[in-house]
């Protein structure tokens, strides 16, 4: 039987909801109010909030040191590149284990589940060895390449989610009818699962957008997204949060705003087989 | 037809080799981001335009990430960077691996005898340059000159560790927001290690003996850390455990540390008024010893290098000439001021009385850099190169791991006997899987 809400416990949720949005807000809050401050107003103690000279100073100098458009492009590129890629592989992978499972299916994901854990690091020089080699050190491609083989596992294990709530017997009557293997995919399987491939590919862009491990260590300057630009305005001598401020908030502009228009679909993807 | 084509593939023969010969020479420089390094990359015009034929790229990254970033492609020949920013620590290692390529042709006016005598060793092997120093620092003492006054303190001579204790003691009002003393306590090889190893120095400790077997159970260290820990435990701002040198310029520019031992590039921050609140009140004296001087102070310096296998070599080395010279610090000092100069490097600037006007931390600072010496910097004889750290490879991870212990140590959660004891073991556990003993 379904308890009913009482207005208190209404508002305490509420109240809980809104101190929790506020704490994970803060920071982001803090970041962009930092890139207003000079670099003595940004480490003063105690921290001044509002009250002090806002100034646009650090987007002038982060503008004038860094070409920003040329970082964001690439930023943009790797992330909907590594997606569009890792999304033809995840939905036929996805496909092969949710309608045709075998023995070991459970199994593979798991495996697949498990690279995840390994530390990057530990693959760090042969990868780098197999780039130089094939000549794609500091390339879109080759990044793309490492970005999707990173991410395939998650994007496989949401699509896989996502297709075992789709009834077999709908995929069987298109079959039926004379749907081919590709025409069943693209014309009954993807309709019906567009938001879980549209949460999927929406977590896929945040996931390559923030990757800053092979990013910062497969490019040097013509593929090297916006991970690159933010670490090079950390400074071991001196003062550099306002100005890590400015390039951070820069850098977390696009995919904020990607976030806030595309909320609804991610929620209702991410929940999608919750709610079942 | 045939005729046709064969003036057609010489056409294209000819214009390759034209475009060929005009070609620009594109050099990629890894650095590091501080002000000097942005200066320089402002200030590049003036040699793409006495060199129409080389450009530039600039990859700025944060001191870790370079490191780490600049060390994979060099072992693995990536072929990346033709110039790369390393620090003493790196080059004497790399140079010896046979990684870098020595600076041989940097020009008839170069003037390479100009170049610091300390700072020139740390980058050489066998008399040959294989890095080239932008900026060099040493550490010292900066203090403020009102508080001090107003304590009735004056410093005779070179403190030792005792008498700074004292005054730490006398200036420690944490009720009005100053502490006695600040000094790095967050743990890392160049972070809390750096001092802690001067301050080891000093009392006569060495990280390893002439058998590379580590000293940390030595009565040295311990006089040491219990210094470490006393003045800063009880005279140092709350949560010195975090405090690396930028936390600590923060601290000092807002008026709350008595004093402050840090890298003598510092000073060009505490004595800017746009940075500093207590710009007009900083005066600046040598580090302090104790049984000794010797190593009481370290050295460090950004250089510039080149990978061995560069196909640009020579590009290379007129940029690392140009970038290091003394004409650049003219070049600086005409559009920035000469405070604005890249320190330490060069002799002839602590000669130049402009210099010595506008900076008046000079003196200190080649005071300092001329009394740190790589190779003789202990009490006792020693088998590294290094004053701050241990010029081998295996030393990144045990400071780390020590300055972990030691940092522990400061927070009160081992004593400092368990922290040189795990230090020792560690340490010892390191080098004999290392194969050294």
């Amino acid at each position: 039987m379904e308890k009913k809400q009482t207005p208190l416990s209404y508002l305490s949720f509420s109240a809980f909801a809104w101190v929790v949005g506020l704490l994970i807000f803060f920071p982001i809050f803090w970041m962009v109010l930092t890139s207003f401050k000079t670099e003595l107003e940004a480490v003063s103690i105690p921290p001044s909030f509002i009250s002090f000279d806002w100034t646009l100073e650090n987007y002038a100098e982060v503008q004038e040191r860094s070409n920003y458009f040329k970082f964001a492009m690439n930023s943009v590129i790797l992330a909907v590149g590594s997606t569009l890629v890792g999304l033809v592989f995840a939905v036929t992978c996805a496909w092969a284990m949710a309608f045709n499972p075998t023995k070991r299916t459970k199994d593979a994901l798991l495996w697949m589940l498990s690279t995840k854990m390994m530390p990057p690091v530990g693959v760090l020089v042969p990868i780098y060895l197999v780039f130089r080699d094939w000549g794609l050190l500091d390339t879109r491609f080759g990044l793309i390449m490492v970005l999707f083989l990173m991410n395939l596992p998650i994007m496989v294990w949401m699509l896989y989610t996502y297709f075992k709530e789709i009834p077999t017997d709908i995929l069987e009557a298109a079959r039926m009818d004379g749907a081919t293997l590709p025409k069943e995919i693209i014309f009954v399987l993807l309709p019906m699962a567009l938001p879980g491939i549209a949460s999927t590919m929406l977590l896929n862009v945040i996931l390559a957008w923030n990757e800053a491990f092979w990013t910062l260590n497969l490019t040097t300057s013509d593929a090297a997204p916006l991970t690159a630009f933010i670490a090079s305005y950390s400074s071991p001598e001196g003062l550099f949060w306002a100005k890590l401020s400015a390039a951070s908030t820069l850098a977390v502009a696009p995919i904020l705003v990607i976030g806030w228009f595309s909320q609804k679909q991610l929620v209702r993807g991410l929940t999608f087989g919750a709610v079942k | 037809m045939k005729r046709v084509m064969g003036a057609a593939l010489c056409a294209l023969l000819a214009g390759g080799v034209a475009f060929t010969a005009h070609a620009e020479t594109k050099l990629t420089i890894a650095t590091v981001n501080n002000g000097d390094m942005i200066r320089m990359q402002k200030l590049t015009d003036d040699f793409t335009s006495k060199n129409p034929d080389i450009s530039l790229e600039w990859v700025t990254l944060e001191e870790n990430t370079l490191r780490q970033r600049v060390t994979t492609d060099i072992a693995t020949k990536g072929g990346q960077y033709d110039i790369m920013t390393i620090g003493t620590y790196e080059v004497p290692i790399w140079a010896e691996k046979g990684w870098l390529a020595p600076l041989d042709n940097l020009g008839d006016d170069y003037d390479v005898d100009d170049l610091m005598p300390a700072i020139r060793s740390a980058v050489s092997k066998d008399d040959t340059l294989y890095a080239a120093p932008f900026y060099g620092e040493s550490s010292m003492m900066m203090y403020r000159k009102d508080l001090f006054d107003k304590a009735g303190i004056t410093i005779d001579g070179r403190l030792t560790w005792d008498k700074t204790l004292e005054i730490a003691e006398k200036l420690h009002d944490p009720d009005n927001g100053v502490y006695g003393i600040c000094l790095r306590g967050k743990a890392g090889w160049g972070e809390n290690m750096a001092l802690v190893t001067t301050m080891g120095n000093a009392y006569g400790a060495r990280l390893f003996d002439e058998e590379w077997k580590p000293t940390f159970d030595g009565p040295e260290w311990k006089a040491a850390l219990d210094m470490y820990t006393n003045i800063l435990g009880n005279y140092g701002p709350p949560g010195a455990t975090s405090n690396g040198f930028n936390e600590n310029l923060s601290l000092f520019n807002s008026g709350k540390c008595g004093m402050w031992i840090d890298a003598t590039v510092a000073a060009s921050f505490v004595t800017n008024p746009k940075e500093s609140k207590v710009a007009d009140q900083v005066a600046f004296t040598e580090a302090p010893c104790a049984v000794t001087c010797t190593g009481a102070n370290w050295l460090w310096a950004w250089n510039l290098g080149i990978p061995m296998g560069s196909q640009k070599v020579d590009a290379a080395q007129k940029f690392i000439s140009w970038a290091t010279s003394k004409a650049y610090l003219e070049l600086v000092a005409s559009k920035e001021g000469w405070a604005n100069v890249p320190p330490g490097t060069r002799m002839s600037l602590y000669e130049n009385p402009k210099y010595l006007d506008a900076a008046p931390f000079a003196d200190e600072t080649l005071l300092a850099i001329d009394s740190a010496d790589p190779i003789n910097s202990t009490l006792k004889p020693k088998p590294y190169v290094g004053v701050q750290f241990a010029a081998i490879p295996e030393f990144q991870g045990i400071g780390t791991t020590v300055g972990q212990q030691f940092s522990a140590a400061l927070a009160g959660q081992m004593t400092v006997e368990q922290a040189l004891s795990a230090a020792q073991a560690s340490t010892d556990r390191t080098m004999r899987k290392a194969g050294y003993y």
